[in-house]
């Protein structure tokens, strides 16, 4: 018997993610939620291509703890690999079965009878009997053998064609959004977040608060304080005033949490001593801690009827998130159900996860009341966890025909992997207001299953003898931080693609050549030639002459996608990025044009990133932010970018939404490397930072 | 005390209190218009443009009490002319991801068309410098930009 995807193994039952209850639609439920990059498409795709259903009449449900197959959390670039390969087994065996019953229905043998569009044709001909007519032959409960093989890739029709969004314009001109969700008497509540980790509630004037927002109440359990009241416009207006009616202090309640220590990877190899005299590398790249800045602040809505709580998120994983929600509140798990609603766009663990728990909090202390809970801007930027700060250290040698004899990769990282649950722990910020001692007392990084945290793609992907590897997670600050979209991807693959470069130079060797000489993976090889050539490489600009072009590549965790990125800069007081060329290789595309939105929205973030952000700690703390302290690429910031899929249908499709942020930011700090004559290993790579280069050059 | 203040919201007459309320919040919470979104209440992101006769404005930082006898289009009165035709074209370019910046940016990619139906590349981008797109959609939103202002003046021919 074929091995089940696991979400199959946890959802087995057809009815669990197929329904016909709806005439004329089909309704699928997977449990893997739209993070605005049009996840709901691609999957209503695959199934309306198994089922020959036209697009139009795919209903997607909602997630929803109550009705969902659970599917953990959405992220890693896997709802389309995972989630899409449940369904793509599921629909098969509908199909199957939907043509079983009609040949019983109809008496014909079932090799005459196809779906078209819902209808039961047989031999192309009508029979008047449609999918929808059968629905109370099929056994809903029966298990998904993964027995019935789906459509080869050659016949497909719907999958593999770019359909427009379905979602998008209703969004831009009406709404759809949870932020955009009311109900009748509804509670608005702003929560005043703790100013630093574990902060106490020294003091509290509701007088003060009394006098300035009689309509306001503040409603606290320890150090959670939200700020309460049936007009938004009050509750917002106090919440920008909490510096003046509240005080907190610095109880010394920090404590760190244990880490595994240093991991290795891949161990030094006994007998590799790198020889004396040869040309040597010796470099540390690393980034600072960065923010999600999603566009819109986190939001949540939660009531209370009788014993059931209710809670709406956008969170990434409304299963986890409603166990730990029924932890913290002390309710059986039964008592509480999350529902999936759209957030803005989402690049990993951001702030709904706690939106949610302070919606719930408020929730059960005014029963029977909707509760909305909406993050500022400076909470969404500050006060969600981060992005983690890391570093990679190379040391790397070569011989003296150029060729690389020994590479050491260090890692040292802050902790991407506190999400909530992880560990035990609720990992939720008011879940530490309500009891300091709800502070993680461990962290882990993800397993290399998972694709690493700090240690993804932290192994290259070149053919290197004594290649070692070590990652150390180092969580002695405060600051809190967690998954944020391609996790260690982004420095790892900016340093071991810098590093190429670095030891290319060493070596005298153009850095395609260089890095050619060094690769046997086909699939690498075959995008990184694909973009050079596109660039036009070599390129033609001289070094130092304040422009130039440079490369990246990776494959993403290893064992997802490839990407090859050529970034062209021009530098003067400021960098600025003129033009990208991606090529990919994702395997089969579900829905190209949306592959290519997300392979080039990753790279413009990437680009973000590397150019322009990066917080700087205040006494070791996360200062206020907002778009002015925290600047992001803009419009006039953005560069022309063309790119190639490779498609091979027969190859099965990978995630594409993060395989960018790697290359991208190594083709940017490679080809400021060429315009600029010297090297800037530490990101963002700033106006300020490239002043102090130039100063040092 | 404070009187009230009467303006039009796509050309519908609206009577409210005169008070520092931000026009954002009238919007979505008394008007139940919820296109128009918060995305940082500082005047710094663009999510909740609005057209304020004819000009892009931030709701979010205009108080009610100001609109006394203007005209306010939110991204659900984009039914002119150049509102179907951007819709048209944001729609064909599958221009956003999240979508949650677009309201916003037809707000002001329609003013810009409005008031100037051909603009040159770097005139979109200067109409909506003033935006924020988290997911990286900028490409095809300009795409889709230019996609209207074509069409419109394929209509004008
Ligand atoms: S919400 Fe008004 S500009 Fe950001
Ligand atoms: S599409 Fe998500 S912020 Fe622009």
């Amino acid at each position: 018997m074929r091995t089940l995807p696991l979400s199959l193994q946890a959802n087995p039952l057809l009815g669990q993610w197929l329904s016909l209850d709806t005439p004329g639609r089909l309704t699928i439920s997977p449990g893997k939620v739209e993070l605005g990059q049009g996840i709901a498409s691609a999957l209503m795709q695959i199934a309306a291509e198994e089922l020959d259903l036209s697009f139009g009449r795919l209903t997607l449900r909602p997630v929803d703890t109550g009705a969902s197959a659970n599917e953990g959390i959405t992220a890693g670039s896997q709802s389309v690999e995972v989630s899409g390969a449940a369904l793509r087994l599921a629909a098969a065996q509908l199909r199957a079965a939907l043509l079983d019953a009609a040949a019983v229905r109809l008496g014909v043998p079932v090799a005459d009878l196809s779906p078209a569009d819902g209808a039961i044709l047989r031999k192309g001909a009508a029979t008047g009997l449609d999918v929808w007519a059968l629905a109370d032959n099929i056994d809903w409960q029966q298990p998904i053998s993964g027995e019935i093989a789906p459509k080869p890739a050659a016949e497909y029709t719907v999958v593999g064609t770019s359909l427009p969004r379905d979602d998008l314009p209703r969004k831009a001109t009406t709404g759809g959004f949870i932020h955009d969700l009311t109900f009748p008497d509804l509670l608005h509540v702003r929560v005043v977040r703790q100013p630093f980790r574990l902060a106490r509630l020294a003091d509290l004037d509701e007088a003060r608060l009394a006098r300035r927002y009689p309509a306001v109440t503040a409603f606290r359990r320890d150090d959670f304080l939200a700020l309460v009241g049936t007009d938004e416009h009050q509750v917002q207006s106090a919440h920008l005033e909490s510096e003046f009616f509240t005080r907190w202090e610095d109880a010394g309640r920090w404590t760190p949490p244990e880490t595994p220590g240093t991991a290795v990877l891949l161990p030094p190899e006994e007998d590799a001593r790198p020889a004396p005299g040869n040309r040597r590398l010796s470099a540390r790249y690393s980034r600072q801690s960065i923010a999600h800045g999603s566009i819109g602040p986190s939001c949540a809505l939660a009531i209370l009827e009788g014993e059931q709580l209710t809670v709406w998120s956008h969170s990434q994983g409304i299963f986890p998130l409603r166990a730990v929600i029924a932890k913290v509140l002390g309710r059986a798990v039964d008592s509480v159900r999350v529902i999936h609603a759209d957030g803005a766009g989402c690049y990993g663990h951001n702030g709904a996860d706690d939106a949610a728990l302070d919606a719930a909090l408020v929730a059960v202390a005014h029963p029977g009341r909707p509760v909305r809970v909406q993050f500022s801007r400076a909470d969404e930027l500050g006060r969600a966890p981060l992005g983690a700060a890391m570093a990679t250290r190379i040391e790397a040698g070569l011989d003296a025909e150029g060729r690389i004899v020994d590479w050491q990769l260090s890692v040292t990282s802050a902790p991407h992997a506190q999400r909530p649950g992880f560990g035990g722990f609720a990992n939720l910020t008011s879940a530490e207001a309500l009891d300091p001692e709800a502070l993680p007392r461990k962290v882990e990084d993800l397993p290399p299953a998972s694709g690493g945290g700090a240690s993804r793609n932290a192994v290259a992907i070149y053919d290197l003898p004594g290649q070692s590897v070590e990652v150390t997670l180092e969580a002695a600050s405060p600051v809190r931080t967690s998954s944020l979209r391609a996790l260690g991807a982004h420095v790892n693959v900016f340093a071991i693609e810098s590093a190429m470069d670095e030891l290319a130079a060493l070596a005298g060797a153009d850095p395609l050549a260089f890095r050619l000489a060094h690769l046997s993976d086909p699939r690498a090889r075959a995008v990184l030639e694909t973009a050079a050539q596109m660039a036009g490489w070599p390129d033609p600009n001289p070094e130092g002459t304040g422009s130039a072009k440079g490369l990246g590549v990776a494959r993403y965790k290893n064992k997802g996608a490839w990407l090859a990125a050529v970034a062209e800069v021009t530098v003067d007081e400021a960098i600025r990025v003129e033009k990208l060329w991606l090529a990919v290789d994702a395997g089969l595309l579900i829905n190209p044009e949306g592959a290519r939105s997300q392979i080039e929205g990753g790279a413009l973030q990437s680009l973000s990133w590397t150019l322009k952000e990066g917080i700087d700690l205040l006494d070791g703390r996360v200062p206020v932010l907002d778009w002015d302290r925290y600047p992001i690429l803009r419009f006039s910031d953005v560069p022309e970018i063309e790119t190639r899929f490779l498609i091979n249908p027969n190859h099965p499709p990978l995630g594409a939404g993060e395989a960018a942020q790697g290359p991208v930011a190594a083709a940017i700090g490679n080809a400021v490397t060429r315009a600029l004559g010297a090297r800037m290993r530490d990101l963002p790579m700033t106006r300020e930072r490239l002043m102090q280069s130039l100063l040092q050059a | 005390m404070s009187g009230t203040v009467t303006f039009t919201v796509n050309g519908q007459p609206v009577t409210t209190e005169a008070s520092d309320e931000p026009l954002l919040l009238v919007l979505r919470n008394r008007l139940g218009l919820r296109a128009t979104r918060f995305g940082c209440g500082l005047e710094q992101c663009g999510a909740c443009m609005v057209e304020i006769d004819g000009a892009p404005r931030f709701a979010c930082g205009t108080p009610v009490e100001v609109l006394e006898g203007r005209a306010v289009t939110t991204p659900e009165g984009l039914d002119d002319p150049v509102g179907v035709a951007l819709r048209d074209a944001f729609a064909a370019e599958s221009a956003g991801q999240c979508g949650y910046c677009l309201a916003g940016i037809l707000i002001s990619a329609h003013a810009l068309l409005t008031g100037n139906p051909r603009p040159s590349r770097d005139q979109i981008v200067a109409a909506l410098d003033g935006h924020l797109c988290r997911c990286g959609a900028h490409g095809a939103i300009l795409r889709a930009v230019a996609r209207a202002a074509e069409r419109l003046q394929g209509a004008e021919a």
